[in-house]
């Protein structure tokens, strides 16, 4: 990752830089199409705000909006202030607030529309001459799938795609493609305009601290990478479960599905992290490189035999939190007949060196009994057990558990010595809580996303070849089901899943309790 | 937030009974049933005059989320000859009623004499927690009892800008320095302006007048000029300047002086602003050779910038940011205790040759 300003060829690196916490980022143009959407008021918009309240956005930055909802500049700079009054996770101080937004610009228009990519071009070389420099650009494309490669073609098209003595650079949304053939489609429309070292694609995942933090849990510490390997792991399950439903999300969600929706990109993202090999450094391209190297190692399952290492199902009525929720059937805009799983547990192997034979599990689903995320590795029991265990609950395999959410930490399960007389032995937890570690708040992730694209790292984002490697996962497994008559297995709301998912498990090993 | 406590207190006590107490009112809290755990990230000793104690107590209540974990205030009260002392511990409790994890802070408020000073260390030793760092902060001066605690601190918070005479301040920091890892809370509220310079000169288009740097002025609240040598002297390390004699003020306050750049002589300026309501910079201006002239000044919303190229064509914008007011900054300098910035020793040495020289 980026640590100070790179050096321009035939140009030392800045050397004001050195040393500084915040390294500078160049001035830049920020456009967000869809910036009216809900992405953008949620999440973008507050994100800016917070970065502008720490003094963390470039020197000089400008915001254009565009979005195909007609209005004058004005309501624009009032929604934007609305939207981060809301959402955002501090509350603004008004003046860093005008400060921000006063000047922002609004291009109303649909996106396949000529007049809009005229329309930004035009204020973005307005805003240059004023300042009398070249602004670096970036568009990010908050808005529906269909449009990105409508947005990136038009930009190429304008010749917003490059400019001499700045960098352009693109933000694309998740999902890349719904399945490979649209993923590589995307990629090839993408990559016809820009360069792929101008292509951020974001998996907000990878913005969370404690996911960044499993690169420096493996890599920092002596401690875990001996044992890290197949001679010592005995399993691992990754969990991202949720209480919730699908609430106002039917559209979206009946045509995703939760291996769409979060196997596919970020828990994917955590196994790719938990088994890559060291990188030689922390550049984008290293840590990406072994990344990619995970996601090829592990089979493609054959559509045929996927029930053998894959179990689907969706949430029927129950009880949640004390509260009657309805099935995922029921759920308003979600067809009677939908096949779509609203759980998926999978079992994948990564066939390398290090972790051969391994099972690695992975279960998400909505409508659980609550909401974690979660990665546990189980190490293999020890070989000799010189204690009696009567009258205790035993010795348990050591467990390491890296915490996202709720609860961000890592907790290690030791056998302990229950005080008394015998020799009787219970599991215990050593933990680390960032909470109680660490005196900083951890950013939004899309705060550390947007900085990191405006500089040019692209370590936390997630690379073409990664993309179409995750969809070579994913796509036998949606054959499969795609091939399968019937109706989808339910479980009740509000349970741990179907019954099925037990059945991908090895002799002794049980999921988690969530 | 809201926050609740456990109290102990006891009169004519020992450092081991309050220690003890410390365990107890942590157990106490389990007990409670609350889902808490201790901090353990910072200790903090702070040494203040008795009857600064309670301004002391709300500087600390306001910095923000960068509370140390525990807090030792010792408050020295002219005649004591006992110690008195109270500890508690906290925790936020809409995180206990939201059955989240709740992290428990602890403070002790130490009531000694200055008889205690010269051996502090003697009392402080056991109510640290081990194997975390620990900062020492003494406002209100007390130097014998911070060099009794150098034994046991790693780390010393400072604020140059409470010195009344700029040479004194830099070369007290500068002694400590040898001594231990030195915060100062003159230096960190420069911190935006050395982004921002940093940052202006970081596109292509302009790093090559870093070399060009003809002259500097940087504008300081009256009280505040050892902030401005230390932002020269960060400037000066940075570019391989070699630092000369920055004179005595005349009789506007205005103090100058000129470095040795590779390039030529770059005259210096530091000049009092009566306007600056609180203590730190308030404004810098950059003029290089070629003729391109930056400026940035406290504004509305963040640092209003201004700059004029070699062809005469101005630009003027606002570079967003919160101030972070005094509570703040000192919030800051408990967080920075836990960093490592080379910069600061690198700028005090070029201000020592520039001011103290």
């Amino acid at each position: 990752m980026t640590t100070v300003s790179p050096p321009v060829a035939g140009q030392q690196a800045n050397p004001l830089a050195e040393g500084l916490e915040r390294v500078p980022i160049r001035p830049t143009t920020l456009t967000i199409f869809g910036a009216t959407g809900d992405l953008s008021r949620r999440k973008l918009l507050p994100a800016l705000y917070n970065l502008a309240h720490e003094g963390a956005l470039p020197e000089r930055f400008n915001l254009i909006g565009s979005s195909r909802s007609d209005m004058p500049h004005g309501d624009f700079r009032e929604m934007a202030r609305e939207a981060i009054r809301q959402f955002s996770r501090r509350k603004p101080d008004e003046k860093v607030l005008a400060a921000l937004i006063d000047h922002a610009r609004f291009v109303p228009g649909s996106f396949d529309d000529p007049d809009v990519y005229d329309e930004i071009a035009k204020i973005e070389d307005e805003l240059d001459a004023d300042a009398g420099i070249s602004f670096n650009r970036v568009f990010y494309l908050s808005t529906a799938p269909m449009f990105f490669p409508v947005i990136v073609t038009k930009l190429g098209e304008h010749g917003l795609n490059e400019k001499p003595g700045a960098e352009v650079r693109v933000v694309i949304e998740k999902p890349i493609g719904t399945d490979l053939a649209e993923a590589k489609q995307l990629n090839r429309d993408v990559l016809e305009v820009l360069e792929e070292r101008q292509v951020f694609r974001i998996d907000h995942y990878l913005g969370k601290e404690t996911v960044q933090n499993m690169l420096a849990f493996r890599f920092a510490n002596g401690l875990f990478e001996p044992i890290w390997n197949r001679n010592y792991v005995d399993h691992v399950q990754i969990t991202a479960s949720e209480d919730l439903g699908i609430g106002g999300r039917a559209g979206y969600y009946d045509s995703a599905g939760a291996l769409r929706d979060l196997v596919q990109n970020h828990m994917l993202q955590l196994l790719t992290l938990l088994c890559m090999e060291p990188p030689t450094s922390f550049s984008a391209d290293d840590v990406r490189d072994e990344k990619v190297k995970v996601l090829h190692a592990i089979h493609a399952p054959d559509p045929a035999t996927v029930d053998e290492m894959a179990v689907r199902a969706q949430y029927g009525p129950g009880v949640v939190g004390g509260e009657h929720v309805p099935g995922y059937l029921e759920e308003e805009g979600v067809p009677p007949d939908s096949k779509t799983p609203t759980y998926v547990a999978l079992r994948l192997e990564v066939d390398n060196w290090r972790w051969a034979g391994v099972p690695i599990y992975l279960r998400t689903g909505k409508r659980l009994p609550r909401k974690v995320t979660e990665i546990a590795v189980t190490l293999k029991p020890v070989p000799h057990l010189a204690f009696d265990q009567e009258g205790s609950v035993g010795v348990q395999p050591n467990q390491i558990v890296l915490g996202v959410q709720p609860n961000e930490g890592v907790t290690i399960s030791l056998g302990a010595k229950i005080p008394g007389s015998r020799m009787r032995i219970r599991p215990v937890n050593m933990e680390f809580l960032y909470g109680t570690s660490f005196m900083s708040e951890s950013p939004e992730a899309y705060e550390r996303l947007i900085t990191d694209a405006m500089r040019g790292d692209a370590t936390l984002f997630t690379r073409n070849d990664e993309v179409e490697a995750q969809w070579t996962i994913c796509d036998p497994i949606l054959a499969g089901w795609d091939a399968q008559d019937g109706a989808v297995p339910q479980y009740e709301a509000g349970t741990a899943g179907p019954e099925e998912a037990d059945g991908l498990l090895g002799p002794g090993e049980r999921w988690r309790a969530l | 937030m809201t926050e609740s406590g456990t109290v102990w207190s006891a009169q004519d006590t020992t450092p081991s009974a309050i220690d003890e107490a410390l365990r107890d009112l942590l157990k106490q809290r389990y007990e409670a049933g609350d889902a808490c755990a201790p901090a353990r990230v910072l200790n903090l000793v702070v040494i203040a005059d008795h009857e600064w104690r309670g301004e002391i107590q709300n500087r600390l209540d306001n910095v923000g989320r960068y509370h140390a974990s525990r807090t030792i205030l010792c408050a020295v009260e002219q005649g004591r000859t006992e110690i008195d002392a109270v500890a508690s511990v906290t925790v936020n409790e809409d995180d206990v009623a939201a059955g989240r994890l709740a992290v428990a802070r602890e403070e002790v408020i130490v009531d000694i004499g200055p008889g205690h000073l010269e051996h502090l260390d003697r009392i402080v030793d056991s109510l640290l927690v081990s194997d975390l760092m620990t900062l020492v902060w003494s406002p209100h001066g007390h130097d014998e009892a911070v060099a009794s605690l150098l034994r046991l601190a790693q780390i010393v918070l400072i604020d140059s800008v409470s010195e009344l005479d700029a040479r004194d301040a830099i070369a007290h920091a500068a002694a400590l320095e040898q001594r231990a890892y030195v915060v100062d809370l003159a230096w960190l509220r420069s911190t935006p302006w050395r982004e921002r310079i940093a940052a202006t000169f970081d596109p292509p288009q302009w790093r090559p007048e870093l070399g060009e740097i003809s002259a500097v002025t940087v504008r300081h609240q009256p009280d505040s000029a050892v902030a401005g040598v230390l932002l020269l002297g960060w400037l000066a390390r940075r570019l391989g300047w070699t630092p000369g004699r920055i004179g005595e003020p005349d009789g506007d306050g205005r103090r100058t002086g000129s470095a040795d750049a590779p390039d030529g002589a770059v005259a210096l300026a530091l000049d009092p602003d009566d306007t600056m309501p609180i203590p730190g910079l308030a404004g810098l201006t950059i003029e290089t050779r070629s003729g391109l002239a930056i400026s940035l000044d406290r504004g509305p919303g963040g640092l209003s910038a201004w700059r004029r190229t070699s062809d005469g064509h101005e630009s003027r914008w606002t570079v967003t940011g919160a101030s972070r007011g005094e509570a703040g900054i000192l919030g800051e300098g408990i967080r920075q205790a836990l960093l490592r910035d080379k910069g600061y020793g690198q700028a005090l040495s070029a201000s020592e040759a520039m001011i103290c020289g």
